[in-house]
């Protein structure tokens, strides 16, 4: 559902500001969102000014050494910190990416950081993401055969396996679907971009064999035709895959088995 | 209660909801399939009124009056109301989600457009016949 006002208790104040740049050459304001479930309190935007010589080149680098050095309570979600994990993704600088992926010169100004749009906050930087994966279990994203288990393993020719290239790759960090103003207004019922995409990575493997089973139960005016093609998907995808042509192959395989 | 039931169910039995409703295809494939068709009758419809700026009653009456002309007017008629219903049903699926209120609206706009739909044709029928 469109929501044009923010729900009550969502407006966003201004926080602090803490400086610990000491009048550094290389000082900048990171502006990030706070929120705690614990104070009962709007949520509100901190500024830290901090020196870029004191971390690494990456935003990430700059939360981390915002959480150990400045301020603990700042809470968000990362692991890997080289992209193949997805657990940083947030909304920086009005896009959302991952925060171990972008560098800090590429955001030209102060650095605004939010949480990935449109979801549930558990805290800080922290979104809640029970429904998406609950989504992500709905197509069964596992490989699934009506024929007996072999006595090996499934063999695959290496043109089906260069079809799951650009399907594989997804992290599910879920930038693309938390950009989709479809998957905003319709999630609950939507599956968005990132669940289309893995759900149409198992469609397109020759060694799955319920192809027919998961087109049924993605024939649905909400499930798959919320998809308007808006691009927002592919635009913001930090692995540079294409989530809006994993659909459109989707869509023709609707059409062709009619 | 309403939230608290809510927030007992499993994520999951969220999620698979009332299942897939097995259609949406046809809907999908008529959209296109109408938006081909009205590339041509539009651009015939266009040019069609350009081609009459200026003209009385009586030439526009007689342009209907030929074959060709009566059966492009009935199928632009016709595939452009049916185009808009389906195109304004998505928008409010899409944006109203309170359910009485969206089955309300796309009612409301499917027989608004199959009567104007109706009345075009009607209109096109009675000066070819020659009322």
């Amino acid at each position: 559902m469109v929501e044009f006002n923010l729900p009550a208790n969502s407006k966003v104040g201004v926080g602090k500001t803490v400086n610990v740049a000491n009048g550094a050459k290389r000082a900048k304001t990171f502006k990030i969102y706070r929120w705690n479930p614990d104070d009962g309190q709007n949520p509100r935007v901190d500024s830290y000014v901090v020196d870029l010589d004191k971390f690494g080149p990456m935003i990430l680098d700059a939360i981390i050494y915002i959480k150990n050095q400045v301020d603990s309570t700042l809470t968000f979600r990362r692991s890997c910190r080289e992209g193949i994990c997805g657990s940083c993704a947030m909304n920086i600088d009005g896009t959302n990416t991952l925060a171990c992926l972008k560098a800090i010169d590429e955001v030209p100004g102060d650095v605004k950081i939010y949480p990935l749009p449109h979801m549930p906050v558990v805290k800080d930087l922290v979104p809640d993401l029970k429904h998406i994966y609950a989504q992500l279990a709905s197509i069964k994203p596992w490989l699934q055969s009506q024929s007996p288990a072999p006595s090996r393993e499934r063999l695959q020719s290496p043109e089906d396996r260069a079809k799951l290239d650009g399907l594989y790759e997804c992290i599910l960090c879920f930038c693309c679907s938390t950009s989709c103003p479809s998957y905003w207004w319709n999630g609950d019922r939507y599956l968005g971009p990132s669940i289309l995409l893995q759900a149409y990575r198992w469609i397109a493997d020759s060694r799955d064999e319920m192809t027919g089973e998961r087109l049924d139960n993605l024939e649905d005016p909400f499930r798959l035709y919320r998809c308007h093609t808006i691009m927002n998907c592919t635009k913001a995808c930090p692995k540079g895959l294409n989530p809006a042509k994993a659909i459109a192959e989707i869509k023709k395989l609707m059409v062709a088995r009619r | 209660m309403a939230s608290n039931s809510k927030t007992l169910r499993s994520p999951l039995q969220v999620a698979r909801g009332l299942g897939s409703a097995k259609h949406g295809t046809e809907h999908w494939w008529s959209q296109r399939l109408t938006s081909i068709a009205l590339v041509p009758l539009t651009v015939w419809f266009v040019f069609g009124v350009i081609g009459h700026l200026g003209a009385d009653h009586a030439a526009f009456v007689a342009w209907m009056k030929s074959p060709f002309s009566a059966v492009m007017m009935i199928l632009t008629a016709v595939v452009t109301f049916h185009h808009a219903q389906s195109g304004l049903q998505v928008v409010i699926e899409d944006y109203v989600n309170v359910e009485w209120q969206k089955m309300a609206l796309i009612i409301g706009v499917k027989f608004l457009s199959f009567a104007l739909a109706a009345a075009c044709v009607l209109a096109v029928v009675k000066i070819f016949i020659g009322a």
